[in-house]
Order: C-alpha cells, then sequence, then structure tokens
C-alpha cells in the first residue's frame, strides 16, 4: 500500500448517496471487462446537483467531457457518505474514475465496508473539513501518521487512523487479507 | 448485563455465549440472496477469487432472484439476467427463480418471505441495502456489496461489527389514516439519514405487534434509510404464523432481555401522530401532508419492496374506489407475482383489488423492482422531465426515481392513493 497519497480535491457536501455517485440506469454494464468497465468511470458522480458539484462554489463536473477519469483524484465529504444502495459499483466507479482515497465526516456502512474489502479506495473520517477545502486544492494524504497537508493553503488536518480496518486495507482487500491470515487457502 | 435481539442472534450465529457492541466477529451466514444486479459482479469476484475450484458453501444456503431490471430491451441489463441463468444452471442452484417461468417471483425482500427464507434467529445477508426487511422476522439481516457477498458465497463467513441498539416504542392503538409508513417517517424525520448508522433499529410496542408481518416489514425495509445496519422486531404467534406456513424448517425465537443496553430510546403514541411524507430530496424531509396537501403532482406510484406489499394494494383500493378515476397517470407495481395473484383474488365491496385499479385508470405493472430506482429508459413509471411524484417507495434521492430533475415526495398507500384521485397531495383523513 501506497504511504503517501497525493492529488487535487473535489469537495462535495453531506449525504452523497450510492444514486448521486452512480446512477442506477449505468449498473448494467460489466465490472470485470476491462474496456466496458471504463464506463462507471465516466459517469462516477454523475447525479450530483451541478450547483454542489465541486464546492464551494459548485458547476465543475467531476469528469470533463468524454473522459473516463478525473483530474480530481481526492473526495472530500460530508457526513454520511456513501448512503443508500449496497452497490459496490459505487466505490469502483470512484476507483475508475481514479480516485485514491475519499475524506469524509463520517459514511454509510455498505459504502464503508464496500470500499475497504473490494480494495477500492481508502475511506478515511476526518472532523467536518469540507468547508476548509476548495475543489482543485492539492492534498498530501500520509497514512503513516494519519494526518492530510493542504499543499495549496498548508493547512494541516488529523485524519482518524483507520483502526481495525487497516490490515485489510493494507492487504489491499477482504480476499487478499484472509489469504495472508491463512482464513482461507488458495 | 443482558442482550438485546441483535446480540443474541449475532453471538449464535459467531458461536459465542456473548458479543458486545463494537466488537468485530465473524459470522456463520445462514441464507445468501443476490439479484441481477449485484449477482454477476458478486460471481464474477467469486470465479476470480477462489479460482478454477471455485465452490458454493451450501447451495440450499443460496438464493437468487432477478427483480430489479426484468421486462426491459435494454441489452446489458439482460445480460445480467442470462449470467445468473448460466451460472443457476452451471452450479444446480435450485433456489433461483427464473423471468419467464412459473418460478419468477418479483422484488426479491418480498419474495424471500413468501419462499419462506425468512426465518427467525437466523442471519441472512443479502446484495441489497434493503434486506434489512427481513428483521421483521425476528432474525439479523442486512445488505452487503459484491466482495464481502463473494466471500460469503465461498466460504460461508462474513465479517461484521456487532452494532449497538436503538430501541423505538409505538403505544396504543394505529388509527385507520395511518400506516407502518408513517410511523417510519416518523422515525427519519427524528433521527435523520444518519441517526442510526452501524446501529440496530429494534421495533417494539402494541402498534408494532398490533402490525400484518406486511406491515412491519415496511418498517425494517426502512430502516436502512437512517443508516442502520440491521432492522427488527422480536418474532411472536404472528410471525410464527406466516413462518410455518411457509417452511417447515427449524427456527429459535430471541427477545431482548429486560436489562439490555441501548444506546437510545425513543416512545411515540401513535395517537399523536399525523400522515406524513417525506419532501424531495431526502427521506428524512419529514413534514405533515397537511403542510403540503395541495402540491400539484404529474405522477402517482404504488409499489416497491416498501409499498407494494397485499396490504398496500389493500389499504389503496377502497380510496380509489370511492374517488372513482385517478387524475394523473398512476402506476400499481405489486412487488411481487404472488401479490399480483391476490389482487385478483381479494376484493372490497364484491369488486377485486386489480379490478378498481383498472376501473380507477390505474396502470398495472408487472411485478419487479420497476421505477423504484429509476433504471433503464424504458422502465414502467420512471419519472421524466420535472416529474413531481408521489410514491411509496423508500427512497427520494436526486434522480432515484429517473430524471434528476424530478421532484419524489414519500408517503404512505393512504396518502399516495388519496393524492391520485384528486391530482395533489392530499391527507387521506380527507377521504376516509
Ligand atoms: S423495490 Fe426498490 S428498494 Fe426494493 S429492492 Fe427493488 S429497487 Fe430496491
Amino acid at each position: 500500500m501506497e504511504k503517501i497519497i497525493m492529488g487535487k480535491a473535489f469537495v462535495l457536501g453531506n449525504n452523497i448517496d450510492t444514486d448521486q455517485i452512480i446512477p442506477a440506469e449505468h449498473l448494467v454494464y460489466s465490472l470485470t471487462d476491462e474496456e466496458e468497465s471504463k464506463k462507471y468511470g465516466h459517469f462516477a458522480l454523475s447525479s450530483v446537483p451541478i450547483n454542489e458539484s465541486g464546492l464551494p462554489n459548485g458547476g465543475i463536473p467531476f469528469i470533463e467531457g468524454d473522459n473516463y477519469t478525473s483530474e480530481f483524484n481526492i473526495i472530500i465529504g460530508g457526513s454520511n457518505f456513501g448512503c443508500g444502495s449496497s452497490r459496490e459499483h459505487a466505490p469502483f466507479a470512484l476507483m475508475k474514475a481514479g480516485v485514491k482515497a475519499v475524506i469524509a465526516e463520517s459514511y454509510a456502512r455498505i459504502f464503508y465496508r464496500n470500499s475497504v474489502d473490494g480494495g477500492f479506495v481508502v475511506p478515511y473520517e476526518a472532523g467536518k473539513i469540507n468547508d476548509r477545502i476548495k475543489t482543485g486544492d492539492e492534498l498530501e494524504i500520509n497514512l503513516e501518521n494519519n494526518t492530510l497537508k493542504n499543499l495549496t493553503t498548508g493547512e494541516q488536518f488529523n485524519l482518524k487512523p483507520l483502526g481495525d480496518v487497516l490490515p485489510i486495507i493494507e492487504n489491499g482487500g477482504l480476499f487478499e487479507y484472509a489469504r495472508k491470515t491463512g482464513m482461507i487457502s488458495f | 448485563m443482558g442482550m438485546t435481539i441483535t446480540e443474541k442472534i449475532l453471538a449464535k450465529a459467531s458461536g459465542r455465549d456473548k458479543v458486545t457492541p463494537g466488537e468485530n466477529i465473524w459470522l456463520n451466514v445462514d441464507v445468501l440472496m443476490t439479484h441481477d444486479v449485484c449477482g454477476p459482479p458478486t460471481i464474477g469476484i467469486w470465479k476470480k477469487e477462489f479460482g478454477e475450484k471455485a465452490k458454493i458453501w451450501d447451495k440450499e444456503k443460496l438464493v437468487i432472484f432477478p427483480d430489479h431490471y426484468i421486462f426491459t430491451a435494454n441489452k446489458h441489463a439482460n445480460r445480467n439476467v442470462d449470467i445468473l441463468r448460466d451460472f443457476a444452471k452451471e452450479y444446480q442452484v435450485d433456489n433461483y427463480y427464473d423471468v419467464g417461468t412459473e418460478r419468477y417471483k418479483g422484488v426479491c425482500h418480498i419474495a424471500l418471505a413468501e419462499e419462506g427464507y425468512n426465518l427467525p434467529g437466523t442471519v441472512l445477508f443479502g446484495t441489497d441495502s434493503h434486506t434489512c426487511t427481513s428483521g421483521a422476522f425476528g432474525m439479523f439481516a442486512t445488505g452487503v456489496g459484491n466482495t464481502d457477498a463473494a466471500f460469503i458465497l465461498g466460504t460461508g463467513k462474513i465479517w461484521e461489527k456487532v452494532p449497538e441498539s436503538m430501541k423505538f416504542t409505538f403505544h396504543g392503538k394505529l388509527p385507520e389514516y395511518l400506516t407502518a409508513k408513517d410511523l417510519i417517517l416518523q422515525i427519519l424525520g427524528d433521527i435523520t439519514t444518519d441517526g442510526a448508522t452501524y446501529r440496530a433499529m429494534e421495533f417494539d410496542g402494541e402498534a408494532v405487534f398490533d402490525l400484518s408481518m406486511n406491515e412491519r416489514m415496511t418498517l425494517t425495509n426502512m430502516a436502512i434509510e437512517a443508516g442502520g445496519m440491521n432492522g427488527i422486531i422480536a418474532a411472536d404467534a404472528v410471525t410464527e404464523a406466516y413462518v410455518k406456513e411457509r417452511s417447515a424448517k427449524p427456527f429459535e425465537i430471541f427477545n431482548s432481555d429486560k436489562e439490555a443496553k441501548y444506546f437510545s430510546k425513543y416512545e411515540y403514541n401513535v395517537n399523536d401522530l399525523e400522515p406524513l411524507v417525506a419532501k424531495p430530496h431526502s427521506p428524512d424531509n419529514r413534514d405533515k401532508v397537511r403542510n403540503v396537501q395541495g402540491t400539484k403532482l404529474t405522477k402517482c406510484y404504488i409499489g416497491s419492496c416498501t409499498g407494494g406489499k397485499l396490504t398496500d394494494f389493500q389499504l389503496a383500493a377502497p380510496i380509489l374506489f370511492l374517488g372513482q378515476e385517478v387524475k394523473v397517470p398512476t402506476f400499481v407495481v405489486p412487488a411481487s407475482t404472488e401479490i399480483a395473484k391476490q389482487l385478483e383474488i381479494e376484493t372490497y365491496k364484491g369488486i377485486s383489488l386489480k379490478q378498481i385499479f383498472e376501473n380507477a385508470g390505474c396502470f398495472i405493472a408487472q411485478s419487479s423492482c420497476a421505477a423504484c430506482l429509476g433504471g433503464p429508459d424504458d422502465t414502467v413509471g420512471r419519472s421524466i422531465d420535472h416529474d413531481v411524484v408521489i410514491s411509496t417507495t423508500n427512497r427520494n434521492f436526486p434522480g432515484r426515481m429517473g430524471s434528476k430533475k424530478s421532484s419524489v415526495y414519500l408517503a404512505s398507500p393512504l396518502t399516495v392513493a388519496a393524492s391520485a384521485v384528486t391530482g395533489v397531495i392530499t391527507d387521506p383523513r380527507d377521504m376516509l
């Protein structure tokens, strides 16, 4: 696992649900076919109302035009990030779009589990910080000492240690973790 | 110290005498349920991770219901059902309910109940957030993603954090203008969409135990709308009667201890409550129907695992019968094929419910999730443009029922029926 994640921030509000992350009509695409699964990246965050997309000012599409990936690869969310359905397509779509980590005030349970167990994005919790970071700010996450640095403003934040799920994240997902710990043998 | 019903079931499933909220435990799963949206990727991960020798841990415990994107020309959606069909054939999964056959059931959570998979005291995981619906049967049921489901498919095990419990007690006798939907909307407004995140929501009180299994399922169904890990109602004689009619399997009934510890407790007297809606765009954006009455509608929708059960239609039919004709397009979507059949058999004033809906000008759709989650463009009842919809479903997030520009109000089947015959949001008390 990388110990440092660097990237541009994309800032969102509270209650970003899974329908906003990946609208239900797109769930028909294959997640395993390399070519087809790129569509998940293309449609990531496409149902976020445009005035709330890319805070503080909004109006910034997460994905430009026909692109499959985003120039923003760290999501800064508010509370209850990923609420709604159980679709693993949600953290998968963020990963396909190039997102490495999400930092939110809190998460819905299934989204959090899916992020961890599928090894898609690192879901960090912090206090309320989505009003102190602007979309486009250059960020640096240090997974070793659980800090977030805003390189654009110089401000530093503490992140909540990943705790119980850290070994799963470090191994890259539930299956790798289970192999490593001898729970499954293949 | 005592334990809650959820803690007792989790203790049993993890082979312990006792569990404590906050600890991570490994559970033995009794049933794994999946459907056409999450089944194919689950199977994909399972094959990739377990390789050539991939084996289903216990075929009897795997249940597959195609239900989400069924009646559509969308080729990718149809391919998903093909994947399930091939998988069921290759691995001889008996509990597969294929579309286009007599066995086709419709919405998974209702089908689980009808087909006797819901058993008190057991542990059920499903690749759908509303798997919490099954908690109405005094069991632990919750949703997971594809990776977790693939892990269960191969091992029969999964980790879970033991939740703290919240208790919601409804005292009194439910007045005729209120339904389980109003009770859960009341709670959602009080605790908001993350008020129960990582927690169990236990429902209690005379008003709850007076409810039919169908109505109890409406309460537990929307536990996830508060972020709840599971919703649960202790099994009683009503539960036992329902289960024994549908399953010969043994089960165990658990009850919370008097001294069990709760994160919080809420008490309501149902006589103090009123018909409610959740306004756009969140299930916790609660208001009294009275405060939004007169809002002009373009569509009404009675369906889904929340509001497409037989009792929902039994509640709606008398109002549509009296109101004669709907003023805006109104969709009736029985959650399961069994319910669709019951609509032909059950009567009100000597007329079948189906006939009442037809006479009122409703469009009766085939059983499936339909427009509850928007779905492909050709989905029946899907919201378009600036539609203003009142619906018995469970979510009104932006774009949930189709168009991002549409506005969806969530309400009880009584309120939706009353609104359908006037074309504006209407308090059912004005019709009863
Ligand atoms: S009816 Fe709606 S909420 Fe229920 S399983 Fe289907 S899509 Fe999900």
